[in-house]
């Protein structure tokens, strides 16, 4: 259904900030999609047919772009989307086994069985409930927290086939999870793209500077005196003492 | 070379005697408010700003290209050699585009700076926007981290108000806006020509070179684009001076890097050391591997696009020549360590399969071969191949390499080329027992 005057006003003004931070507004395309998905939760054509009149491209260029974007879905998403990181180091690490229970957990027994790693969301096992999805992901650069489960592209480290079940379960009941190294409070999918199309959410200070693994090298270094060599040269903005 | 503790001064009075570790990037990520920009100034930063301001663009230049940066995106080409590619006076806009669309398998240390320390990096681009003379700069940054984009999108705010970014930056004339690019979902869009297109609104298709970008980069413009961890470290050469990098690390790669280990180790994560450090150390920092009655087998120097290496290469250097003496390549400093539990067709395979999904589908031997790997790799992880599949697939593999644009189809054969390479017979044992030898359940994280 297309957008009502009012979303329409709406958008339209998020549209034009994004045009204007570059300098050829045809880049402004991704974060527009991003728009339109976290109106809809997903890139529907109403969604592309503003991107294109707002660019002043064809819909079917639109939808060239769109199409070859795993990150924009073309059917309504999960409110919450579980990502499971099979790639090798993670799946090796257990990603195989969190993703194949997860997938039965959640869309029973014959589930695991289907590819759920497709361009766009076809391959998606969601809940009845339409509350939370999973598909597979490939490497998210976490790999020093394997397995890595992502939702609503947060990061959920070093999983375990029960806890992965244990977060679909409290996603489900509505009970609030907090990513390992996000903010206290995860957002929706919607949300999440809004962040995305360059709109903050508030959150950005929320949450740990690093998570264990980021400072076992610092942590390290401090346990035993290790630094980088001082300066050779005296910096020219500061007199020496 | 790299040491054992040791007190005093003197340790700095011989660059072979520079500690084992050394946090540069990595120093102030334990501060809860490292990533605002008072937890930031607090350390140090934004102190390279002014002296690079008040000095020459052109001598910037010259300071990177004395330190001898190497790109820490994996390829290892000069920076300050990238930066003096841009034509002068050519009445044309400049950019800089940060390549932040960290996705080679294994490589996990530009998310963690952006998401701990943001501010080095838009002080890095700042400065390196005055070098090369740019006024608009892009942080192509992959959309899969939400909670680095926030970062870097509050880090670029803070910047704003503190008149670091914007018109007539601490008085200099200088003007400068850096817009957060998010991406979607693309792992091609870390090839840099690809990330322009995609960059421009495109579908993410690489572009033949040359014009190299340096001449026709983003809008048909001179652009600089580079590392995160590149651009990162740009702020400590200024600040130190050139001389100072290049009193880190070995004979002909310098500096510091991050050092990121994953899999089957203690304790993987991030370690900022001197180029040079071996894998023997790192494990040995790391706390050994994950379980000691279980060897290394393999590991990949810097991610899967990187020729795999074993237990006979725990001791080589991991600086670019080193590696690459060892008929690998430094890459992302992406260490995924394997122990003897994990089959190696199993890892070959995934990698395949993910090169097959990442494809763009531009070139023919890229999209064509990568399909028929997956397909002959599964049969022989299946113990349903044949000898002769080896040969079929090193064919497959050798006409796809060069015979695409990009990088991409060059690394497609490498995982399978280096798992032939040493352990041909593991791969031949799947066809006469008529499956996978492995018990994946063993190779988990939660294995006993």
């Amino acid at each position: 259904m297309p957008f009502g005057e009012e979303t329409l006003t709406r958008l339209k003004a998020d549209a034009a900030e994004i045009t204007g931070r570059y300098p050829k507004a045809r880049s402004a395309l991704l974060p527009l999609l991003y728009l339109v998905q976290a109106e809809e939760g997903y890139v529907s054509d109403d969604g592309m047919a503003f991107c294109a009149e707002v660019l002043g491209i064809t819909q079917t260029e639109v939808r060239g772009v769109a199409s070859f974007y795993t990150m924009y879905k073309r059917e309504p998403a999960a409110e919450y989307q579980i990502g499971v990181c099979i790639n090798t180091t993670c799946a090796i690490m257990g990603g195989d086994q969190i993703y194949a229970e997860l997938a039965e957990h959640i869309g029973g027994p014959d589930a695991a069985h289907g590819d759920g790693h497709s361009a766009a969301n076809h391959g998606d096992i969601k809940s009845p409930d339409g509350k939370v999805a999973v598909e597979r992901l490939e490497c998210n650069a976490g790999c020093d927290y394997a397995p890595v489960v992502m939702v609503n592209w947060e990061f959920f480290d070093n999983q375990t086939p029960q806890s992965a079940k244990q977060l679909v379960d409290d996603l489900r009941a509505g009970r609030n999870v907090t990513p390992t190294r996000g903010p206290r409070h995860l957002c929706t999918w919607k949300q999440a793209s809004r962040i995305l199309a360059g709109f903050g959410d508030g959150q950005a200070a929320d949450g740990p500077s690093a998570g264990h693994a980021s400072l076992v090298g610092l942590k390290l270094a401090k346990e035993r005196g290790w630094q980088a060599p001082p300066a050779t040269e005296t910096p020219a903005t500061e007199t020496k003492a | 070379m790299a040491g054992s503790p040791r007190d005093g001064d003197a340790r700095y009075g011989d660059k072979g005697m520079t500690d084992t570790l050394t946090p540069v990037l990595t120093a102030n990520w334990d501060q809860p408010d490292s990533f605002t920009l008072a937890g930031y100034s607090r350390d140090g930063g934004y102190q390279a700003l002014p002296k690079a301001l008040a000095m020459q663009p052109d001598d910037v230049i010259a300071a990177v290209k004395e330190s001898i940066l190497r790109g820490r995106g994996g390829a290892g080409f000069p920076t300050g050699m990238k930066w003096s590619f841009i034509p002068q006076n050519d009445g044309k806009p400049h950019y800089l585009t940060v390549n932040a669309d960290e996705s080679e398998p294994g490589t996990c240390k530009d998310v963690p700076l952006m998401m701990a320390n943001p501010h080095v990096l838009i002080e890095g681009i700042i400065i390196t926007c005055y070098a090369i003379r740019a006024s608009h700069a892009f942080i192509y940054v992959r959309g899969e981290v939400l909670h680095a984009v926030r970062r870097l999108q509050l880090a670029v705010a803070q910047a704003y108000e503190a008149g670091y970014i914007g018109k007539n930056i601490l008085g200099s004339g200088f003007d400068l806006d850096v817009v957060v690019h998010a991406g979607a979902g693309a792992y091609i869009c870390g090839e840099e020509t690809a990330l322009l297109t995609s960059l421009e609104g495109y579908r993410g298709l690489p572009r033949n070179r040359p014009p190299f970008p340096a001449v026709e980069g983003l809008y048909a413009c001179p652009t600089v684009i580079n590392n995160v961890e590149s651009i990162s470290s740009v702020p400590s050469i200024i600040a130190n001076g050139g001389n100072w990098f290049a009193g880190l690390g070995t004979e002909k790669s310098k500096g510091y890097g991050i050092f990121s280990l994953s899999g089957h180790v203690q304790s993987p994560g991030q370690y900022e050391a001197p180029l040079g450090i071996t894998l023997r150390e790192l494990i040995g920092l790391a706390g050994g591997m994950l379980r000691p009655e279980h060897p290394i087998k393999f590991w990949t120097p810097g991610g899967s696009s990187t020729p795999l290496l074993t237990d006979e290469h725990l001791d080589i250097p991991l600086d670019f020549e080193g590696v690459a003496a060892a008929g690998s390549m430094l890459g992302t400093r992406a260490l995924q360590i394997f122990d003897d539990t994990t089959c190696v067709l199993r890892a070959a395979l995934r990698w395949t399969e993910f090169y097959q999904h990442e494809s763009c589908g531009k070139c023919t031997p890229c999209r064509e071969g990568s399909y028929w790997l997956v397909r002959t790799l599964e049969r022989l992880e299946q113990g349903n191949g044949t000898e002769q599949d080896l040969e079929t697939i090193l064919d497959v593999g050798d006409n796809i390499i060069g015979r695409a644009f990009c990088a991409l189809g060059d690394a497609v054969p490498v995982p399978i080329s280096s798992a032939i390479k040493y352990f041909r017979d593991e791969i031949i044992q799947h066809q006469k027992q008529g499956g996978c030898p492995f018990d994946p359940a063993a190779s988990t994280a939660w294995a006993v």
